[in-house]
């Protein structure tokens, strides 16, 4: 243990030795203060390692994956069926693409509206008791294991609501309500990140609306809503990353069949659900079907860095900026 | 202008003004609907869970292992046991990392130096990446690869760290920037060192705040599922994890296995083990809210 309390006794008269005090005085202190320093600093750099981590192995696996697999039947080959066998074997990763943006965007049909809505109620309308309720309740179903909203899809929306209320004919795993489940699952998110924007609109704004004698609505509508657009924006995109990122929901109610279809009733597969699905029977290291999880997994990875980056590019771009 | 004249203008300015009252009126009506949906949905989701899972909730269900054949003496022992020393492991990996990372962003690093505006970035984009790519990460880099500890009960709980980490060192910076300078300025004009001042003042201040955020990532991680699929986390194991190299499994994990199972008594114990999970999760929001109104400081 280094002396914190190590105490500096300064001869006043002598200029040379006050500061030869101080500085052993710095010195004495600064190996513990150093040390810290560089123990916090080692902490910080375990995330930095954690993000060369993810990239350096899904490049190197990925760069493998491609030496044996042209990059151009991966991008463009509509079939993507790695584990068969021979001639029946195919990498193209379309049909997991346009699963994952598919359902995405089914379930953004169904959170934008309701989402952007919920919104626009709870900042402009509902009163502040109503809000209080409300809000910490869209936070608690934001909050819920999305392993329980799989179950959810799988038991209650494909037999009860799809087939016994709207009486549409599904398979059992099918798209439609995977897709609505994620829906379900990023309307708090948005609403909830949107009515922060909203509310962060100032007062003046809208009192002076007020004043020229605008209705709430129009308030709502066409004052604070356009002046909180970047942080909307951003909401919305925050659901889709999320809603593209989800892994269970799909893999419980969606099906493990990768489709290049537009009939949401059938079975889907997106590029998440696919790893999961892999990754858990022991495919043995080194060979092409262990490979193709990290590919997969490079092109989810690289899609959501993609999404988070207009998001926060917009929002910096749009951001309206009140004293 | 005539009388009448005036009433026309009246009431057409009366019907005029009626258009944006109807429509004002069909847009609270969609306002009501979608709150409502959201409201709805939950009562659902949470109405689904109870309904199917209270009948095979009883204590036995707790304290039982998992059988592949048999429904009603099936249990989620081992993924209960799991799941708690998983948040163990994930805290006593994330509070140390994530504090300290904290601590230097705020306390120590020069904003101007592109290095630390490297890892605030860095920390951002971490904290948005898809959980089943942590999966991956620990799959190859974890359970095989450089650690190689195998899909094991540590492997699990590094994995879960990983994935809360960047939420962790955000929740943590901000209680931290929370405790006013003036604090930090009082402790260094009676001389205090640095350390000193974040030791006694700074952390002491913002510890509040770090636990209630602790405590709601750590219940993130409760519910991850595709992660520990990814690396391998055991499906209905008939024991306890006995050490940190013992194969494990969480109650996420057993929930997607039972849903998986062609019998639907077995599909129905997935409810009754999610009710055990929210049960876990009310638990762990409680503390949180508990910390929060005990001990959070007012400046």
């Amino acid at each position: 243990m280094v002396a914190f309390d190590q105490v500096n006794v300064v001869d006043e008269s002598e200029g040379e030795r006050v500061r030869a005090d101080l500085v052993r005085a710095r010195s004495a202190r600064s190996i513990a203060e150093g040390s810290i320093r560089v123990l916090l600093m080692a902490a910080a750099a375990i995330s930095i390692a954690t993000t060369t981590a993810i990239v350096v192995i899904l490049v190197r696996e990925s760069l493998s994956f491609f030496s044996q697999v042209p990059l151009a039947q991966y991008l463009f080959g509509t079939k993507w069926t790695p584990l068969l066998a021979g001639d029946q074997q195919s990498f193209g990763v379309l049909p997991l693409l346009w699963g994952t943006f598919y359902l995405t965007g089914i379930g953004l049909l169904l959170a934008i509206p309701c989402g952007l809505l919920s919104a626009i109620y709870l900042a402009e309308f509902a009163r502040p008791k109503v809000r209080n309720t409300v809000k910490p309740i869209l936070e608690l179903l934001a909050g819920m294991p999305t392993i329980i909203f799989g179950y959810f899809a799988l038991t209650f929306i494909t037999p009860k609501i799809l087939r016994g209320l709207f009486g549409v004919e599904v398979l059992q795993y099918n798209g439609l309500a995977a897709g609505l489940t994620l829906g379900l699952l990023v309307i708090p998110t948005i609403a909830s990140v949107a009515e922060d924007a909203m509310r962060s609109v100032p007062h003046s704004l809208r009192e002076g609306a007020f004043g020229l004698g605008a209705s709430r609505l129009q308030v709502a509508l066409r004052v604070v809503f356009p002046a909180a657009l970047s942080g909307v924006v951003a909401a919305l995109i925050l659901g889709a990353s999320r809603a593209v990122g989800e892994t269970v929901i799909i893999l419980i109610a969606g099906g493990q069949q990768p489709s290049l279809s537009l009939d949401p009733r059938i079975s889907f597969q997106s590029m998440a659900s696919f790893i999961a699905a892999t990754a858990r029977g022991d495919i043995p290291q080194g060979t092409l079907k262990y490979e193709t999880i990290f590919v997969v997994g490079f092109t989810l990875f690289i899609v959501t860095l993609l999404l988070n980056a207009v998001s926060s590019r917009l929002v910096r771009r749009y951001r309206q900026v009140y004293e | 202008m005539t009388g009448s004249d005036l009433a026309a203008a009246a009431t057409a300015g009366m019907r005029r003004g009626e258009r944006p009252r109807l429509g004002g009126r069909l847009f609270s009506l969609a306002m009501y609907f979608a709150v409502g949906l959201a409201l709805i949905s939950l009562a659902a989701l949470i109405g689904q869970t109870v309904v199917k899972g209270s009948p095979s909730l009883s204590i036995e269900f707790l304290t039982s292992y998992p059988s592949r054949i048999n429904p009603e003496s099936s249990g989620v022992q081992s993924a209960l046991v799991g799941t708690l020393l998983l948040i163990v492991l994930t805290a006593a990996f994330v509070v140390p990392v994530g504090v300290a990372t904290a601590l230097y962003l705020e306390e120590y690093a020069d904003r101007t130096k592109w290095w630390n505006r490297m890892i605030e970035v860095n920390i951002q984009n971490l904290a948005a990446v898809p959980s089943v790519v942590y999966g991956i990460l620990g799959l190859a880099f974890i359970v095989r690869g450089p650690l190689s500890l195998g899909p094991v009960l540590l492997a699990g709980g590094l994995t879960l760290g990983l994935l809360v980490l960047p939420v962790v060192i955000i929740v943590s910076r901000e209680a931290i920037r929370a405790v006013p300078p003036s604090i930090r300025d009082g402790a260094l004009a009676l001389g205090a060192t640095k350390w000193q001042t974040i030791s006694k003042q700074v952390l002491p201040g913002a510890r509040a705040g770090i636990v209630t955020g602790l405590v709601l990532s750590l219940s993130r991680a409760v519910g991850e599922t595709a992660p520990l699929l990814v690396i391998g986390a055991a499906s209905s194991p008939r024991f306890d994890p006995s050490g940190l190299n013992d194969a494990f499994t969480a109650l996420p994990i057993q929930i997607f296995t039972w849903t998986q199972d062609p019998n639907p008594a077995f599909v129905d114990k997935a409810a009754t083990a999610s009710i055990v999970l929210l049960a876990i999760l009310a638990v762990m929001n409680g503390i949180a809210i508990f910390v929060r109104n005990r001990y959070e400081q007012r400046w």
